[in-house]
């Protein structure tokens, strides 16, 4: 299952043919190449992930799907240097990430986790100003730079007119927006998103979609994110990765991996998948226990 | 391009600079308070180094300091109130620089060198050395050891794998209370003499202090408060949590760190040269930042605060009962304790819940 | 949520296992605590500074004429209520450190920040200094009326304004009322010896002196106490998950904090009040006993309400033993025995957080 055989070659600057470049950024270099190796991720003595490999398409979005618990965020945390591996690594260049400065690791991999909190009384411009953290100096704290990113971050999330209310006044999907913000200002060129559609509604979570869209495409960023909508990975993923039980089931393009098997497998969810009317990605239908039709008391395989 | 940018917007001003290439925010509030702050400590200094035995008009004291006027009033202003003056801004400063720094690195507002064993360390010693020392030993420098001892003790037994901030305030809080005990215990086998004495240190006093104590907590504080200023850059990520800070570059063991030390040596610094002064270290920090509007307590703010307090208190307890030096830490304990109380249930109205 | 009609699919979501409703709580090992309880207080009468084996102990206890008179007298007259004592005050101290915990959801929380310490001390003091009250125990109403009014002060500081009293609001309150009490104590302690005589020995902390007179005075209190303290244990568990998972859950919010707040006053104000504060012994057990019994009120009280009292009573045991012929104060012990335990539990595992 290797659907970019150009991945061999991700440590030549060559950019990757499918992302298309723009005048803009021709000049900037390819998106680092981040990987994980054998990687074993524990909390104390309980063993989350073991033996992991995986290899994070340079300027492709990658999805993480899994069940509940499945350590799918604690594999995020661990690209992210968050997570020390009690075995293995995570590469980033081809350097053990966790031994690189972390101010160095800043500026090229941001990461959003679940559910930050905001002290009290801080503004949306000041906790988004804070993601521009590892560009700034002692004494340049606010340079023409951070100005265009923060006030790009906020245009692009939606919450420009916000930038002056206090984070904790805000209701949930405009405060995640403005975490979203913050992370969008580090203006990495991989992102690292820990679902971050969790208390949108559905227009907001199109919109953040979109917008991860926007930075993959505009400025060839890596985006990877854990997602729960199965529907929303396969329509926004370029790669998918279903994992279960600490370990990668599957992964490639979205319609050569999801299918009811899968799904069966990685949810214990019995489905059908038929494409998407819009895009022609997978679409899932999870069946449940009252609308199978005639088939639905017959027990799933396990 | 001009020389100087400015950008304006509600609460905070940015400015650039092209020549040099410095640039930052500027809190108009935050300035404000500042410079309302520093003044305000001024008068009150020198209205405290007006008052005394031999009263000096307050309008005398500027030209005093500087060497003019009448000689003996020079003297008076320069080598014996000025020191005490001195004391209590610096000491004021250093305490509430320190409670701001211990709130950042714990996320807690109640968390303050006075409640994880730094004061309390100090304290021991202190006692230690009036009940069993019998007066041989100099009272500052074994205040500065047992505050450093104690917090050394505190790093040590917190340490496994890095200090989370909840664990050195746990570890800090058991520390407090041994220390505080062993206080009681020496307390009940001192002769009444002696435990009176120490409790006139126990409470924090800056009577008869000379410019021996100015010396070494002037040269703490001019290292220490730029330093705690520079270290303001790692502490606006930690505000926003380990992993998120972990997340921007900031390297938080290190910070925590350096933050720690920073902190436990302005403390210590302090409380040797006036015994823990209460309330100030928690106190002040979370005034400023309820003052100045902002969502963490603001380093500079909460030093001239902290020197505010700790000046006028001196002022006050010298006011309220002329004839007795009464402690300045029993006026700031009540002083402060009203002011949070007046903060707390104003901000209650105004619905943001304290 | 488990049922017999559930399809594979949906019993490979829930827990393999016992299901939910079939926990059993830790009967075992608060059998346990219980007989090493028993064992304490019996090695409380038998241990002092006449010796007396443990089989006289039972027999005098069981049968007072069987025993020699002599015996009799120091088992009834002396070490049992002395016994008593530590164990309703362990017990009350224990108790309401869980529910400040559990109320204020701040592991740092111990009865001490209601102000009933604060209010204590105060009480002594203004009894010795203000009203000269000279009888030994006589000062015990004034200390337990200071820690109710301090406590009913901080609960109504903590709740003006919107929202009622959240967490935090009641935090600041009690910090600042007790800085502002422990000012006025110290202005009294310095300006008054005998004051300062009677504190000091108060302040220490003893289980010695009160006779089964007051023991019986303060006991419809604790009584009061522990029934309201018990009865809020499920609506503590509720209000863990936030305050507005609790209302959802149908808890008036309010009334339980009200409720759990009398409980505290009563219970600490009268162990304040009649042993000096020892409070730190309300914040150490809770973490013990939330390590046996996870953050389940139910169960995290009742075995509060058994290690507390074996701590204290073995802080008493150890007093009288290390410093014989004369004793150390229960409190001080108990900070010293109390303090590697806990600085040892919060190294070894992540505590729970609150």
């Amino acid at each position: 299952m290797t659907p970019h055989p150009t991945l061999a070659e991700t440590a030549s600057p060559a950019p990757d043919g499918s992302a298309p470049a723009t005048p803009a950024d021709s000049g900037t270099p390819a998106p680092p190449t981040l990987r994980a190796e054998r990687l074993r991720l524990t909390y104390g003595e309980r063993v989350v992930v073991d033996g992991l490999d995986l290899v994070v398409p340079p300027g492709k979005i990658s999805v993480i799907v899994g069940a509940n618990a499945c350590g799918k965020s604690t594999l995020l945390r661990a690209l992210a240097r968050l997570l020390n591996p009690a075995s293995g690594s995570v590469q980033l260049d081809g350097r053990a990430i966790h031994t690189l400065p972390t101010r160095q690791v800043a500026r090229q991999v941001g990461i959003l986790p679940q559910a930050p909190v905001a002290p009290e009384g801080l503004t949306v411009i000041d906790l988004v100003g804070r993601g521009r953290a590892p560009h700034q100096t002692w004494w340049r704290q606010w340079s023409a730079a951070d100005e265009a990113a923060v006030s790009a971050a906020l245009a692009a999330t939606g919450i420009t007119e916000l930038a002056d209310r206090p984070v904790d006044e805000l209701s949930g999907g405009q405060r995640q927006r403005a975490w979203i913000a913050m992370a969008v200002a580090q203006q990495t060129p991989v992102l690292l998103l820990d679902e971050p559609t969790t208390f949108l509604d559905l227009s907001h979570q199109i919109d953040v979609l979109d917008l991860v869209v926007d930075l993959n495409r505009r400025d060839g960023r890596t985006v990877v994110m854990v997602l729960h909508d199965l529907n929303q990975a396969c329509r926004y993923a370029d790669h998918v990765i279903a994992m279960k039980a600490g370990r990668i089931v599957a992964q490639g393009v979205p319609a050569e991996v999801i299918t009811a098997d899968l799904v069966a497998e990685v949810f214990d969810v019995r489905c059908t998948v038929t494409a998407d009317p819009l895009t022609g990605t997978p679409l899932v239908i999870p069946t449940g226990r009252h609308h199978g039709g005639p088939a639905a008391p017959s027990p799933a395989t396990d | 391009m001009s020389l100087l940018e400015l950008s304006r917007r509600p609460g905070r001003t940015t400015f650039r600079l092209s020549r040099p290439a410095v640039s930052g925010v500027l809190r108009p509030r935050l300035l404000l308070c500042c410079v309302g702050l520093a003044a305000l400590t001024v008068v009150v200094c020198c209205v405290g180094i007006a008052t005394g035995d031999y009263p000096i008009s307050p309008l005398r004291v500027v030209p005093a300091l500087v060497g003019a006027g009448d000689p003996g009033q020079v003297f008076i202003v320069r080598e014996l109130r000025l020191p005490r003056a001195l004391v209590a801004i610096l000491a004021g400063a250093a305490f509430a620089v320190s409670g701001g720094i211990f709130q950042t690195i714990t996320r807690n507002p109640l968390a303050s060198p006075d409640m994880i064993g730094i004061n309390a360390g100090a304290t021991t010693a202190v006692v230690a050395g009036i009940v069993l020392g019998g007066g041989g030993l100099r009272l500052p420098p074994l205040g500065l050891a047992g505050g450093l001892a104690a917090a050394g003790l505190i790093f040590l037994l917190a340490w496994r794998r890095g200090a989370t901030g909840y664990r050195i305030v746990l570890v800090g809080i058991a520390v407090a209370w041994m220390c505080t005990s062993a206080t009681d215990y020496l307390l009940t086998r001192a002769q009444l003499a002696e435990a009176q004495n120490a409790v006139g240190w126990l409470v924090g006093n800056l009577n008869g202090r000379g410019w021996e104590s100015v010396r070494p907590l002037g040269a703490a504080v001019a290292v220490l408060l730029p330093a705690a200023m520079l270290l303001g850059r790692w502490t606006r990520t930690l505000h926003l949590g380990d992993e998120v800070a972990r997340g921007l570059g900031t390297p938080v063991q290190l910070a925590r760190l350096c933050l720690l030390v920073v902190g436990v040596a302005l403390v210590a610094f302090a409380t040797a040269a006036t015994g823990p002064v209460l309330f100030v270290a928690l106190a002040a920090p979370q005034i400023a930042q309820r003052l100045a509007g902002l969502s963490a307590p603001p380093i500079l703010a909460a030093a001239l605060t902290g020197a505010l307090m700790v000046s006028a208190s001196d002022l006050l307890a010298r006011w309220i009962i002329p004839d007795v030096d009464l402690p300045v830490g029993v006026v700031t304990g009540a002083l402060g304790a009203a002011f949070l109380l007046w903060l707390l249930v104003r901000t209650n109205r105004a619905g943001s819940g304290g | 949520m488990t049922t017999d009609q559930a399809t594979p699919a949906v019993a490979g979501l829930s827990r393999p296992g016992r299901p939910p409703g079939a926990r059993r709580g830790p009967l075992g090992p608060l059998l346990l605590a219980t007989a090493l309880l028993i064992v304490l207080a019996l090695c409380s009468i038998a241990v002092g500074s006449r010796q007396i084996p443990l089989d006289e102990v039972v027999m005098a206890l069981v049968d007072r004429s069987a025993a020699d008179p002599q015996i009799a007298a120091i088992i009834w007259g002396v070490r049992l209520p002395r016994t008593l004592l530590g164990l309703l005050i362990g017990a009350a101290l224990g108790l309401s450190g869980a529910l400040m915990q559990g109320l204020t959801r701040n592991p740092l929380a111990d009865p001490g920040l209601l102000g009933v310490s604060a209010g204590g001390a105060l009480g002594v003091v203004v009894a010795v200094g203000g009203f000269g009250i000279g009888a030994l125990y006589g000062y015990i109403w004034f200390a337990f009326a200071g820690a109710l009014l301090a406590s009913v002060v901080v609960y109504l500081l903590g709740s003006l304004g919107r929202g009622g009293s959240t967490p935090v609001k009641v935090a600041l309150a009690g910090v600042a009322v007790t800085f502002l009490l422990n000012s006025l104590t110290n202005v009294v302690v310095l300006r008054d010896p005998q004051a300062l005589n009677r504190y000091r020995f108060w302040a220490a902390g003893s289980l010695a002196g009160p006779d089964g007179a007051t023991i019986l005075a303060v006991l419809p209190f604790l009584a009061v106490g522990v029934v309201l303290a018990l009865a809020t244990a499920p609506a503590l568990n509720s209000l863990a998950l936030g305050d507005d998972v609790a209302t959802a859950l149908g808890r008036r919010v309010g009334l339980v904090r009200l409720q759990g707040t009398l409980a505290v006053t009563l219970l600490a104000g009268a162990a304040v009040a009649v042993a000096g504060p020892i409070v730190f012994v309300g914040l150490v057990v809770p973490h013990v006993a939330r390590l046996i019994t996870g953050p389940n009120h139910r169960w995290l009280l009742p075995f509060t309400m058994v290690l507390a009292p074996a701590l204290l009573l073995l802080a008493d045991v150890v007093g009288r033993i290390v410093a014989r012929p004369s004793e150390v104060g229960v409190g001080i012990v108990a900070a010293f025995l109390g303090g590697p335990f806990f600085i040892a539990l919060v190294r070894r595992r992540r505590l729970a957080e609150l």
